[in-house]
């Protein structure tokens, strides 16, 4: 992999955005888990004598409180780490998953590949929506569950887009030769087959990392996810929405940091996509 | 003394929508130790296909027949563990496009380590000392620095000489060697010849040649086998073969080749008509419409492989010496 890599990081640096992107991300990163040491304030403790302060610099709320003066500062950092924690973690379930799932489908191909195509078409079908909230429901809210629904969905394009890969590879004359060469059926999947899909699966990782965050927004806006007095992006924004007219920066500094997390991302993701086209042979 | 490889009766052929096409159509023949054979035919004649058998390599839509015993052991129609004991350490094979066998993501290095590492359970770091020193013997120029290269770094003649090195790393009992040349440019052919030569008197292993060019398999064989369409027409002594062909199928590809010292052509001679078409079932001699010597008997009849071990010939009126 270290050509693969070195060509990589070569090529980044002829593409601006994504280095600009990179850098912002390392910032959003580091004042996530600095964020609680920088400012005086806590996530949880109510302010009464600054209740929906307006952003200054002259009390200690620098991006000013929400309605029961809570300092949205600290609780946009902290409903931030949650956001990329769970982006990070149901990626990271989907990329286990719909790897092996996706490479095994499409290297033993025939009537196995058949089978497990069909599961993934039926799996597809369920409304998502309808699945948190019956998984709710049975398991009751926590942040793990949240993890464990979307990253149960999440991988299903990830395994149909390995197993597109592992399709073509497995006509390649270099498997029929490891065949040959006497490995067995795990090991040229292992060796042979997902190191040569690992480009497009990693620049599928780095563009699911955002839209799981933003589904996550969108359940947490919903109420079905992330529960006070916890925070992430989307319960933050679904509160702000309540206040918009009153309190617009309560919507705006959540709003603001969705966006830019997910732009970064998105560029940065891109960006990896131009960097890892590398031309084998 | 049980030969190498004895492949008796063997017949492949593959479902297709537009039916059921015959590969290879009842091909017998046996290898012994340490014995160069070569296997010329045209594209379509079947002589890939057999050792795709023997390495469990056939496509799904493949049904085999017969047999293939590799040191007495049947090859055909056991599991994959089964084969994998054999194939990769005492078979091995050499592929035709070097440019493409070998996996673009995995240093040379690894790839050969990895065989003996699965093959003889041998530990990386001696698995990879010993892939340099088999690189050495195969005259690859800096062995110690192609270890820790990829396979795009190295010549296209460099590759085929790392996919000997990789096919002789357990001391195999019998090399095959598909159109091990035809990817590459002339001058570099030559050298790869002579290095599977070389090779083959150093290891001592048994070696098939397969390719389309009689030249190549010429200076290296001790016996060749003739293919037409799915079955062996002549198998005989290499000098005999140039000297004396027996099948006028070998006779006309004879005529084709070019010579250095003869008269000047202006035209190659080439051989009329067209092979059949996979897929026909032919009652008759498969060659009798494209040959010279056809007659009513070849149309209706079609002839079995006939001989000595050493001088067989499918036809009813081969040419005499």
């Amino acid at each position: 992999m270290g050509g693969l890599a070195d060509a990589a990081a070569r090529r980044s640096r002829t593409n601006p955005a994504a280095v600009v992107a990179v850098a912002a991300l390392c910032v959003i990163l580091v004042l996530t888990w600095l964020g609680p040491w920088i400012s005086p304030n806590n996530s949880q403790t109510l302010d009464w004598l600054h209740i929906a302060a307006r952003p200054g610099m002259q009390s200690s709320h620098w991006f000013g409180t929400d309605r029961l003066g809570r300092d949205l500062f600290v609780r946009t950092l902290a409903g931030t780490r949650v956001s990329i924690a769970i982006g990070l973690a149901a990626s990271i379930i989907s990329l286990l998953v719909g790897v092996s799932y996706g490479a095994i489908a499409g290297y033993i191909g025939g009537r196995t590949d058949h089978l497990m195509m069909r599961l993934i078409e039926i799996l597809s079908g369920l409304p998502l929506i309808f699945f948190v909230i019956f998984l709710t429901v049975i398991f009751g809210r926590s942040e793990y569950l949240l993890f464990f629904a979307i990253g149960a969905v999440g991988w299903l394009t990830m395994a149909r887009i390995v197993r597109g890969q592992a399709l073509s590879i497995r006509q390649r004359e270099f498997i029929e030769a490891a065949i040959a060469s006497g490995a067995g059926t795990g090991r040229i999947i292992l060796r042979h087959v997902v190191p040569n899909v690992i480009g497009p699966v990693i620049v599928y990782a780095t563009l699911t990392v955002p839209q799981i965050i933003l589904f996550e927004s969108f359940l947490s806006f919903l109420g079905l996810g992330i529960q006070e007095p916890g925070a992430s992006l989307g319960t933050l924004i679904a509160e702000g929405a309540g206040e918009m007219e009153a309190a617009p920066w309560i919507l705006l500094v959540p709003g603001s940091f969705l966006a830019v997390l997910l732009l970064c991302l998105n560029i940065f993701g891109d960006g990896l996509r131009d960097a890892l086209d590398v031309k084998d042979g | 003394m049980v030969p190498t490889l004895s492949v008796d009766r063997l017949r492949i052929s593959f479902s297709h929508r537009t039916g059921i096409i015959e590969a290879v159509d009842g091909v017998s023949f046996s290898i012994a130790p340490s014995e160069c054979v070569g296997l010329v035919g045209e594209s379509g004649s079947g002589k890939t296909q057999i050792f795709m058998a023997a390495m469990g390599l056939l496509d799904g839509n493949a049904q085999v027949s017969g047999s293939v015993r590799f040191e007495g052991n049947e090859l055909l129609r056991v599991d994959g563990p089964t084969l994998n004991r054999v194939r990769g350490s005492q078979l091995t094979m050499i592929f035709q496009d070097p440019m493409t066998s070998l996996t673009p993501h995995l240093t040379v290095g690894t790839q050969l380590a990895e065989v003996m590492v699965t093959h003889l359970g041998m530990p990386w770091k001696d698995a990879r000392s010993f892939a340099g020193r088999m690189l050495e013997r195969v005259h690859v120029p800096e062995p110690k620095r192609r270890l820790t290269q990829y396979p795009h770094e190295l010549s296209g003649g460099m590759r085929q000489r790392v996919m000997i090195a990789m096919s002789l790393l357990c001391e195999p009992s019998l090399v095959i060697a598909d159109e091990p040349t035809t990817a590459l440019d002339v001058t570099i052919q030559a050298q790869i010849i002579e290095l599977l030569r070389a090779v083959r008197g150093e290891f001592g292993m048994a070696l098939v040649l397969i390719s389309h060019d009689l030249a190549v398999v010429a200076g290296l064989a001790d016996r060749i086998l003739v293919m037409y369409a799915g079955s062996v027409v002549e198998n005989a002594i290499t000098g005999e073969l140039f000297k004396h062909p027996r099948h006028p199928y070998t006779a006309e590809l004879l005529k084709c080749m070019p010579s250095v010292t003869g008269p000047r052509l202006d035209r190659l001679p080439t051989l009329a008509g067209q092979p059949p078409r996979p897929g026909e079932v032919l009652e008759a001699c498969p060659f009798a419409p494209r040959c010279p010597r056809a007659a009513d008997r070849c149309r209706v009849e079609r002839p079995q492989l006939e001989g000595s071990s050493t001088s067989q010939v499918a036809c009813h009126f081969p040419l005499t010496a």
